[in-house]
């Protein structure tokens, strides 16, 4: 499969380079699926003069491994923060110093200067959201502020629970319900953490990604989730609400980098710049359905999402959030173990 | 001087020798493209894994080693991989049932086939190559449609007051079946028709004529004379069954992971190419041993039956 996507990927960027004819420069865009404004892009389009193509992928491992090979043809890619370090690292990709661009003054002050880019040397904030849980109301009263929802389900919600199959986000959140810390390596913790899981799992009815559609259809009650894909799920049936987990809730940034490999630098960087603007950052949001860490950008979020209490973090709830961070490769040796055990 | 019979013999050999030249090129890009990924694939199981994916250029066995054997992460002790060999089981388990179904729903329809008039055997075969139109992944959302709780066989069950509640058919082992069955059936189905058109049905009529039972002319005149279209439908359907992915992940609700999961953990996830690697030569092997049993052991009865 990896070679066919690969291959694919190949031909998506030939077919990109044939577009340099047509317009005064291109830009190629390389970012996850259903997660980039056509609007947005529309408008940098006209007022750059610029054509650009994007391409699809479903997930960092994916989008780290082509990059890495090299010979994409893309300029811009989008990394979720545990990943930054790696790309930075492995040298794929180049100082652009956003952090001194002229619209660098609108990234809201705890965006400013994050641990996975310090002083943003490299990146600009594209979408950034939290993991927590999402009930339907209708099935469940009590309170779901809890990962017990998932690791110790209620009655009324057995056999009626997904999981996100994500193995950072579950052991994130496994780890902080035993009452540990992210990405340790602690065995008593890990003990508990492995017990955990395989005890809770028979309650569970699915480990799927696909939970707006069946969160919709009544497939599953309850789900761990993304917070914008809450929203939609909430906008399509009220009865549907995100909770913030008490024990500890991730975090999550994906940003813009211009590859080394980039071939056109000056529109990649022209783009990084475009979408710190106020008014493009809440078109981005009006799209993927997240917040954007832009300062200004509330006043033109559309209505269903000013206030959405998915986007906009209760200030109870907000000390609870945790930035996740990319773990020890040793330890990431443990999870998978834990995590084959628990899917075997 | 030559004679004429060393000059034809001569310009034989030339014309041998340019055929070969001329299809060199064609040979070389089949045996590279054959042997080229497989052997990365053998090389990278032999490595040590890179930090975040990707394999470190040093030699080690580790990744074959915990192919079988795992340290166990608490206590330390060394075991068999009891978390890989469950997931082997589930997925030779899976293809086996799986051959079975379609077997039993396929030689039916076979027979159904082979038996209508010249006519409207056409329109039968078309019919059974339809499925094949449309995407693997579309075929099984269609399934999901039907089985799941809002689906088609609920919500008729609940109208006709049969159930009260909708039965949970998805996410079981029921619906990778019937999932699987119903994708991989027209590849059970045409090679047994192709064996079974070829079938003398006056054979037939000359078993019944000797006082032959229905089942006695099923088993020894029917079945032999088309095994090898069984054969051919079982290995058809058995190998890409070992290895399905996308059924059982929509249908099965991905609670379990089946080999194909396992080894997408190690490249995905996971970050350990060599065992990926290691796991996908394992599922080859297994595959090349027992299609060699298969059919050694089919072709040893089929003499049998002359």
């Amino acid at each position: 499969m990896n070679w066919k996507t690969t291959a694919s990927a190949m031909g998506l960027a030939l077919l990109a380079s044939t577009g340099l004819a047509r317009a005064d420069g291109v830009l190629n865009i390389y970012n996850w699926g259903n997660y980039t404004s056509p609007d947005v892009i529309k408008k940098f389009e006209a007022k750059y003069n610029v054509k650009v193509t994007i391409t699809d992928y479903d997930s960092n491992d994916t989008a780290l491994a082509k990059v890495r090979q090299g010979g994409t043809g893309f300029d811009i890619a989008v990394p979720s923060q545990t990943y930054v370090p790696i790309w930075i690292k492995e040298g794929l990709i180049q100082e652009t110093d956003p952090g001194k661009m002229e619209n660098a003054k609108n990234i809201a002050p705890e965006w400013a200067n994050p641990d996975f880019d310090p002083g943003r040397k490299y990146t600009v904030p594209w979408a950034w959201g939290t993991i927590g849980v999402v009930v339907n109301t209708d099935a469940y009263k009590g309170p779901a502020n809890t990962w017990g929802i998932i690791f110790n389900t209620p009655d009324e919600l057995k056999g009626k629970v997904n999981v996100v199959p994500e193995m950072g986000d579950v052991m994130f959140a496994a780890i902080k319900y035993v009452g540990g810390q992210q990405c340790t390596d602690d065995k008593a913790v890990l003990k508990k953490v492995r017990d955990l899981l395989v005890a809770a799992k028979p309650n569970w009815i699915a480990m799927e990604y696909n939970t707006i559609e069946k969160m919709g259809a009544g497939d599953f009650k309850a789900t761990s989730d993304w917070n914008g894909s809450a929203l939609r799920q909430r906008l399509a049936n009220p009865a549907i609400h995100f909770n913030y987990p008490k024990e500890g809730y991730g975090l999550w940034s994906d940003n813009v980098v211009v590859l080394k490999e980039a071939k056109n630098v000056e529109n990649a960087k022209l783009f990084q710049n475009f979408i710190m603007d106020p008014e493009n950052a809440a078109g981005l949001s009006a799209f993927h359905r997240y917040a954007n860490a832009i300062t200004g950008s509330d006043k033109y979020m559309p209505a269903d999402m000013k206030d959405a209490p998915e986007v906009v973090i209760p200030a109870d709830a907000k000390p609870l959030g945790e930035l996740q961070q990319m773990c020890a490769p040793e330890t990431q040796e443990l999870y998978t173990k834990i995590w084959t055990e628990l899917q075997k | 001087m030559a004679t004429a019979e060393e000059v034809a013999k001569a310009a034989e050999r030339r014309e041998v020798r340019d055929r070969w030249l001329l299809s060199a090129p064609a040979l070389l890009v089949i045996l590279l493209a054959a042997t080229g990924p497989l052997l990365i694939v053998v090389v990278y199981s032999f490595l040590a894994p890179g930090p975040y994916g990707d394999v470190k250029w040093q030699f080690s066995s580790d990744a074959w080693t915990s192919v079988f054997l795992e340290r166990d992460i608490f206590d330390d002790t060394l075991s068999l991989a009891a978390a890989h060999v469950t997931i082997f089981l589930r997925s030779i388990k899976l293809a086996a049932v799986t051959t079975l179904a379609t077997l039993a729903l396929g030689f039916p329809t076979a027979y159904f086939m082979a038996t209508r008039s010249e006519k409207t055997r056409d329109l039968w075969l078309f019919l059974i190559t339809i499925p094949f139109w449309t995407n693997l992944l579309i075929r099984t959302f269609a399934v999901l449609q039907i089985i799941r709780n809002e689906g088609i066989i609920n919500t008729i069950l609940l109208k006709l007051g049969i159930v009260s509640a909708p039965v949970q058919i998805l996410y079981t082992d029921t619906a990778i079946l019937i999932g699987m069955a119903y994708v991989y059936l027209p590849l059970m189905v045409l090679p047994i028709y192709a064996s079974m058109e070829k079938l003398d049905f006056r054979l037939v009529e000359a078993g019944y004529d000797l006082y032959a039972t229905r089942f006695k002319v099923l088993w020894k005149i029917i079945f032999p004379l088309v095994k090898p279209g069984v054969i051919a439908g079982s290995i058809l359907v058995f190998i890409p069954a070992l290895g399905a992915y996308v059924t059982p992940s929509i249908l099965g609700g991905g609670k379990n992971m089946m080999l194909s999961n396992l080894i997408e953990l190690q490249f995905g996830q996971g970050r350990n190419w060599p065992l990926g690697s290691a796991l996908s030569i394992t599922v080859m092997i297994i595959v090349m041993v027992a299609l060699l049993a298969y059919v050694r052991n089919a072709g040893k009865s089929g003499v049998r039956h002359g």
